[in-house]
């Protein structure tokens, strides 16, 4: 029989993947930053991870065949390194944006209704000593502003229709076959809208996009819901605002320097804050570590892979 | 225009914004008491008694109030006023149907997410410093699961066109089978069983009381999840304690309770329960709309003109008359 096929898992994975990738493979754990062992380094065929895997990770296995990330993103990854040497990278789009899109307008809702705020005031037993909650703000009927108006975009986009509330978005370029209203500029758009949901893709050039200017323009009664990347937003910019009265309230999934928060925006009543969620659903984390096998599977089964990110498909498209 | 100065008004409503209670003092004679010490001048002479569906118009009430024409209920619910009382006085009863459907569906949806993903002990685990030590366990899906409905009146249907818009599968009970494509299941016991999450949106009459008893919720399921906007009395809450204590139900998320505001102590220290203070029409925007429509109908009454929100069985007894 041959030797299993060794693995090094940088990742934590559901339970159920868990035991699955081990019946399969020989599985070896590091976290992403560690030197790995060389003689182990030397027989690494397959990297595991859950969007972090730096190109100095990957210059210690030379014989790296494939990278799957169980992850959308994937800016944690060393991709140019990977694609330099022709390694294939693969993530995991799609199988998560349900899960995404029902957070985004879960915090949209907990923001303006202060439902977060309403569970605390009943624990702390304040229905009864300081009788009814101050009154909040309807979400139903509001206008919605996107920046990005991506697979995730759009799937927010109808549900926010289903509460009837009216949709508009900023994107690179307009997408074709919505009804949506484009807004290519981003202060006009939080000018315009009651909230605004970011959802924009991370790339170098999205950072603190939500700036002073765009906050500000967003106004004393709206509210801002980040679930896409922490930089994207000035978070000290933010976080004044917050204080100061000209911005309404926040939904925060992701922050700049995770999993630190500012202490200034723990003690504050018109936020939400969740740490980083996104997809931390059992059906959702299941699926796509499923997906993250079903493309190791592929790829030592010599079939063509399943989900592989466009800059090493192009790279090795190329060679 | 008709003098409407020397009307004695009686309001024992703590829903009405201040706004409207303004309002309504700059045109009627204007007394605001507490349900449970109304003073008899005032109940005596009152021709109209403003309540909510909190505070309701008990029959001991209505009894000292002898000079009354008209009640006016601050909410959508108005099991707490003693119809048969007022009606057999031919008391007409109005309310706020409507305004106040999309907050509540919006609620009911915000509160279904958040206690399958739990984010209420998200957000306070992020409070309490915990992220920088622990990892936050993985939660449930909301989108694509099956949405069981009690009672598809409106608030029920304006709940299940959100839940569409989420990839969900609408089931319902009800009296009777409407005209509507969701699934019709007759009974409550068979809805819990085939629903991941049950929705209780019914409007609360005698037959509704603990409805949702031990047997549904066995039925529920230890992965099924109760939510409650509707009233605290469809559920029994100790047989829910008792469902969550055995892990009978995964979790719940209550905007209301039995004996409000007293909320069981027993659930304050459990992290599957989200508890909110009775908030599903508590925003400026639909608080403003009730009060104006309280003012509407006294408005209309005192000029002789028809009611604008009157509840069905009050529209029934005028046309009888």
């Amino acid at each position: 029989m041959l030797d299993p096929i060794e693995v090094l898992q940088v990742a934590q994975v559901v339970p159920g993947i868990e035991a699955k990738l081990k019946a399969t493979y020989r599985v070896h754990r590091a976290n992403p930053g560690d030197t790995i062992p060389p003689d182990m380094a030397g027989r690494v065929r397959a990297v595991v991870a859950g969007g972090a895997a730096p190109a100095g990770l990957l210059a210690q296995l030379p014989k790296l065949e494939i990278i799957a990330s169980a992850s959308v993103g994937y800016d944690g990854i060393g991709v140019a390194e990977a694609a330099a040497r022709g390694i294939p990278v693969t993530n995991t789009p799609n199988v998560l944006n349900d899960d995404v899109a029902d957070l985004a307008i879960a915090l949209m809702v907990m923001a303006a209704r202060r439902l977060a705020a309403g569970d605390r005031y009943v624990r702390a037993g304040k229905w009864v000593s300081d009788g009814h909650m101050p009154l909040a703000r309807t979400a139903s009927n509001k206008k919605l502003g996107i920046v990005g108006l991506g697979r995730i975009g759009r799937d927010i986009a109808r549900r926010a229709e289903a509460m009837n509330m009216t949709v508009s978005y900023t994107n690179r370029r307009p997408v074709e076959g919505v009804s949506y209203r484009f807004v290519p500029n981003l202060t006009q758009l939080a000018r315009d809208n009651d909230f605004i949901i970011v959802i924009a893709s991370a790339g170098p050039d999205a950072t603190k996009m939500i700036s002073r200017d765009v906050i500000e323009a967003l106004g004393p009664d709206g509210i801002l819901v980040n679930i896409s990347r922490g930089r994207v937003v000035d978070e000290a910019a933010l976080v004044e605002a917050l204080k100061t009265g000209k911005l309404g309230g926040a939904g925060l999934d992701v922050f700049e320097d995770e999993p630190n928060v500012p202490a200034a925006l723990m003690a504050m009543e018109n936020v939400v804050l969740t740490p980083h969620l996104g997809s931390s659903t059992i059906e959702t984390r299941t699926a796509m570590g499923q997906l993250a096998l079903d493309n190791l599977a592929a790829w030592f089964a010599g079939k063509p892979l399943i989900t592989e990110v466009p800059e090493t498909q192009t790279a090795r498209v190329a060679k | 225009m008709t003098t409407t100065k020397d009307i004695d008004v009686l309001t024992i409503c703590q829903l009405l914004r201040p706004a409207e209670e303004r309002w309504i003092a700059s045109r009627y004679r204007l007394t605001r008491a507490d349900k449970d010490a109304v003073p008899d001048e005032i109940a005596s002479k009152a021709r109209a008694l403003i309540t909510s569906g909190l505070d309701g118009a008990p029959g001991a009430l209505l009894d000292r109030m002898p000079n009354l024409e008209i009640i006016t209920v601050n909410s959508v619910g108005y099991d707490l006023v003693d119809l048969k009382k007022a009606l057999g006085r031919h008391i007409p009863v109005t309310h706020t149907p409507d305004v106040l459907t999309d907050d509540v569906a919006d609620l009911a949806i915000g509160l279904m997410i958040m206690t399958s993903r739990r984010l209420g002990v998200a957000d306070r685990f992020v409070r309490a410093g915990r992220w920088t030590r622990e990892k936050f366990p993985v939660a449930g899906k909301v989108s694509g699961k099956k949405l069981g409905i009690l009672g598809l009146g409106r608030i029920g249907r304006a709940i299940a066109t959100r839940a569409e818009g989420f990839g969900m599968e609408i089931l319902y009970t009800d009296r009777a089978k409407l005209n509507s494509n969701y699934r019709f299941l007759p009974d409550l016991i068979s809805l819990a069983r085939e629903s991941d999450f049950l929705m209780v949106a019914t409007s609360a009459g005698p037959d509704a009381r603990h409805m949702v008893n031990a047997a549904v919720l066995e039925a529920l399921g230890p992965e099924g999840i109760l939510i409650n906007i509707a009233r605290g009395s469809v559920v029994d809450e100790n047989a829910l304690i008792a469902a969550l204590e055995d892990g009978r139900i995964a979790s719940a998320g209550l905007d209301v309770f039995e004996h409000e505001p007293n909320v069981p102590p027993l659930l304050f220290r459990r992290d599957d329960v989200v508890l909110l203070p009775h908030i599903a029409s508590s925003t400026r925007e639909t608080r403003g709309e009730m009060g104006r429509l309280v003012i509407r109908n006294l408005e209309a009454w005192f000029s002789g003109k028809p009611l604008v929100t009157p509840t069905p069985e009050t529209l029934a007894m005028l046309a009888n008359r």
